[in-house]
């Protein structure tokens, strides 16, 4: 909360008419936004493969794909239909090794690593070793990405909601000021010390294990129903517990948070000066005290949001959510590396379109941007 | 010393955080206590130790204070060892073989079923093993025999175990056969309290021949905190989790925040160049997923929990943190006195750790002291996905064990919620200090 606290956004309450030049800026804005967030990327994927590779493990995905890749082709070439078992295995070996050699293996790593991030930033993830894809695909990026829905699904609903709540709860807080309300909401804001999974813990217990009024864990019910309304009735109860465990976890902090920030600045003189001059009471909150701090609530909800996408493995380990973060911890459980390594890498893609995605967002609510202030970061 | 005692006055404002400041303190004590009672060794020992170790506890069984609030008492563990002197035991030697005859009388008092009986034998002998009897006589007069059997240098023979016991209780287990009311009309079995004996005759074929025997009644409830699929006793992670997860919060959040803000001066006053590296670094730290980059840790190199502290610190460094300390290093870079210091020649270094950090500590306390139980959860964490260091007994171990052994579908509720609790206890308690340290400090949030 104190670094939250501790950022001071100019409060700049100048309407101006959204131009042709603002738009302009804006794009221009966020060109510049797209560029370093691309560099990001490189950079952040580069340093999980140099972590992943610290004992060689990137090599050994390698070596498997192109062992996968000739193993198929001798077995599937007619050509070769009359070759024996021995002649085959000494075929395969002799193509490996040129293969691996002309790939480059057994150039040094820092080479090496460069190819390895190509792979990485388009997605080539290479062949699982022991888990495979609902249609029996053994390619980590059919995995990761028949996964991403899933989590999508949870995450993206939960803290949209969230947010747009937490914003409105707040702002009708901070009118009443020290009621019963307010008091409790700034009471139990240190529930935020405790994660999500561990309110799902309790929620399991209580609602699933003791009332036994909602499933354990799961997405669907078994089997999935064919019918889409069914099917959607039950991803609905299946969402309830982890959706309750996350607004444990966040709502009351966030409205706090929040709420501060509009106490402060609802003191700030330019609202004093609406008021006296009669606005209503809404055009005050809307226009005055909302506008100038909706970037920084913005920048808020980045972080919060990324705190959870960091937090989606175990979460989705406890509610058995068959999305991205279970898929590691059962890659990690296993032991098979490609998806391990995969999963990250999707993951810090993730973690790069949020903050892309609340960027473009921030740019379209901060005056700074539009107006084109030189300060402005 | 006028700031520190300020602050406890003000303190006295936040009744949350005054209590969360006796729940710290009350932690702090109950590691050192542990520290002292259990020291490490032996509780590693205890932990890791298999069944020959914890032979004597029940399995699953839940805390004793469950007795307060269930209306039939659950059966409690006792023990009789006849080579300690308990139970009477009588030897007769005549004609090269000794007779032994060892009772153990006790009373059961509860309507419950004990869980498991056992007796364990060891016997002296040079060539020919002892041969040893076994009865029941029950409160009702009835008189089971119970089994006959050669004993070696060590035997344990469990009741529930004995296949033709069983059948010979016409099919009961045989703790229900044994301990069963037979007049109880209800429709659910009921043990019979009383007073209950078991017999055990032993006959040694040698002159010296002797045997002893310990009979363990494993009753339902063991402890102050219960047992787990293993017969440990909970109890003992309970307690070692408290140094371990201070410890480890302690660390990463002091290693964390005073780096970041060392880093974040610098950056600061310097400017240019390496402002600008920082500030990319700390971006592309936002990219970077925490908690796979963890899993990838721990799954290829190591899980100690010492290599996961220094990682989290690594990777929490460049973490959102460090633009709040910027933002208020720059407010601060222009103050005059800095100017001042500019003039007289001040060097960087002493500018920095003489004008620019000390300013920033009222912010940095509530800081630390939030990041505490986040890492303290974060622990727990690492130990749920898997990642938990294989030695230590922590809270998370805990939890973990429990949910992966079904205790929450199987109704061991206990196993998983005393180390949630406790875990919920400290998390809330330091976060209610730093809150409310937050409040007092931060002059933009007085009074809000």
């Amino acid at each position: 909360m104190a670094e939250s606290t501790l950022q001071s956004p100019v409060p700049v309450a100048a309407k101006k008419k959204a131009s042709d030049s603002a738009i302009l800026r804006v794009t221009k804005y966020m060109a510049v936004r797209l560029l370093t967030m691309a560099f990001t990327v490189v950079v952040g994927l580069y340093l999980t493969i140099l972590i992943a590779n610290m004992g060689g493990y990137v090599d050994e995905i390698r070596r498997g794909q192109i062992r996968e890749d000739i193993q198929q082709g001798v077995m599937n070439d007619q050509a070769l239909r009359n070759l024996t078992g021995d002649q085959k295995v000494k075929l395969i070996e002799e193509r490996v090794a040129n293969e691996e050699e002309r790939l480059g293996l057994n150039r040094p790593f820092a080479i090496r690593s460069v190819a390895f991030l190509k792979d990485a930033i388009t997605l080539n993830l290479g062949f699982a070793e022991f888990m495979n894809a609902d249609n029996g695909s053994r390619s980590v990026r059919v995995i990761v990405l028949e996964r991403l829905p899933s989590t999508l699904v949870l995450f993206g609903t939960t803290n949209i909601l969230l947010f747009f709540v937490t914003l409105f709860w707040a702002l009708s807080l901070s009118r009443h000021y020290g009621s019963w309300l307010d008091r409790f909401i700034v009471a139990t804001s240190p529930m935020s010390a405790a994660p999500g999974w561990f309110y799902g813990i309790f929620l399991i217990v209580f609602f699933a294990a003791y009332l036994k009024v909602l499933p354990f864990g799961g997405m669907v019910d078994v089997p999935p129903p064919d019918n889409k309304i069914e099917y959607a009735l039950s991803l609905m109860k299946h969402m309830i517990l982890p959706t309750l465990a996350i607004t444990l976890n966040q709502l009351t902090f966030a409205i706090y948070n929040n709420r501060t920030f509009f106490l402060i600045y609802s003191s700030e003189d330019y609202v004093e000066m609406a008021k006296a001059k009669g606005l209503t009471a809404r055009d005050v909150e809307r226009k005055y005290i909302l506008r100038p701090t909706l970037p920084t609530n913005i920048t808020n909800f980045a972080f919060l949001l990324i705190g959870v996408w960091g937090g989606a493995p175990i979460f989705e380990g406890v509610f058995n959510w068959p999305g991205l973060g279970r898929t590691t911890l059962i890659a990690a459980g296993l032991f098979d590396t490609p998806v391990i390594v995969g999963t990250t890498v999707i993951f810090a893609y993730l973690l790069a379109m949020t903050v892309f995605l609340l960027d473009f967002v921030y740019a379209l609510v901060d005056p700074r941007v539009k107006i084109g202030n030189e300060s402005s970061s | 010393m006028k700031t520190i005692r300020n602050f406890f006055s003000e303190l006295s404002h936040y009744p949350s955080a005054f209590a969360g400041l006796v729940m710290i303190i009350i932690l702090f004590v109950f590691s050192i206590y542990t520290i002292f009672a259990l020291p490490y060794d032996q509780a590693i020992s205890l932990w890791r130790g298999d069944e020959n170790v914890w032979y004597n506890t029940p399995k699953n069984a839940q805390p004793t204070w469950m007795n307060w609030f269930l209306k039939d008492d659950l059966p409690e563990t006792f023990s009789f060892n006849s080579a300690n002197g308990e139970g009477t035991k009588t030897e007769e030697f005549s004609n090269d073989t000794n007779k032994i005859f060892i009772s153990f009388p006790f009373e059961y008092n509860s309507k419950d079923f004990p869980q498991e009986v056992s007796i364990f034998f060891t016997s002296k002998f040079e060539q020919k093993e002892p041969f040893v009897s076994v009865k029941v006589i029950t409160p009702d007069g009835r008189e089971i025999k119970v089994g006959s059997f050669t004993v070696g240098k060590t035997h344990s023979y469990r009741f529930s175990q004995d296949q033709k016991l069983q059948r010979r209780l016409q099919g009961n287990s045989p703790e229900q056969g044994i301990f069963m009311d037979l007049t109880s009309e209800t429709e659910q079995l009921t043990a019979l309290p009383g007073k209950y004996e078991v017999q055990i005759e032993a006959v040694g074929f040698e002159e010296g021949s002797t045997v002893d025997a310990e009979l363990i009644v494993y009753g339902k409830v063991y402890g102050w905190a219960g047992t787990d699929h293993r017969r440990r006793d909970i109890g003992i992670a309970l307690m070692w989790g408290a140094p371990i997860a201070l410890t480890f919060g302690l660390l990463t959040a002091l290693g964390t925040t005073i780096t970041t803000m060392i880093i974040a001066a610098f950056g600061t006053w310097y400017g240019g160049w390496i402002d600008e590296v920082i500030q990319r670094i700390t971006e592309i730290n936002l990219v970077l997923p925490f908690l796979s980059i963890l899993i990838m840790i721990g799954t290829f190199y190591s899980k100690s929990l010492w290599v996961m502290l220094v990682c989290v610190i690594a990777l929490s460094i460049f973490g959102g943190a460090i633009k709040g300390f910027r933002a208020v290093f720059m407010q601060i870079k222009e103050a005059p006195y800095v100017e001042a210091a500019r003039a007289y020649g001040a060097s960087n270094m002493r500018i920095i750790m003489q004008y620019l950090v000390p300013r920033i500590v009222p912010l940095l306390i509530p800081q630390l002291v939030i990041l505490i139980p986040s890492n303290v959860f974060l622990e727990a964490s690492l130990t749920l996905v898997g990642l938990g260091d294989p030695i230590l007994p922590t809270w998370g171990k805990l939890i973990y064990d429990g949910v992966r052994n079904g205790a929450l579908v199987q109704g061991q509720y206990y196993w998983v919620l005393e180390p949630a609790f406790i875990l919920l206890i400290t998390g809330l308690s330091f976060a209610m200090v730093g809150f409310s340290m937050d409040r007092i400090f931060n002059p933009r949030l007085r009074g809000v």
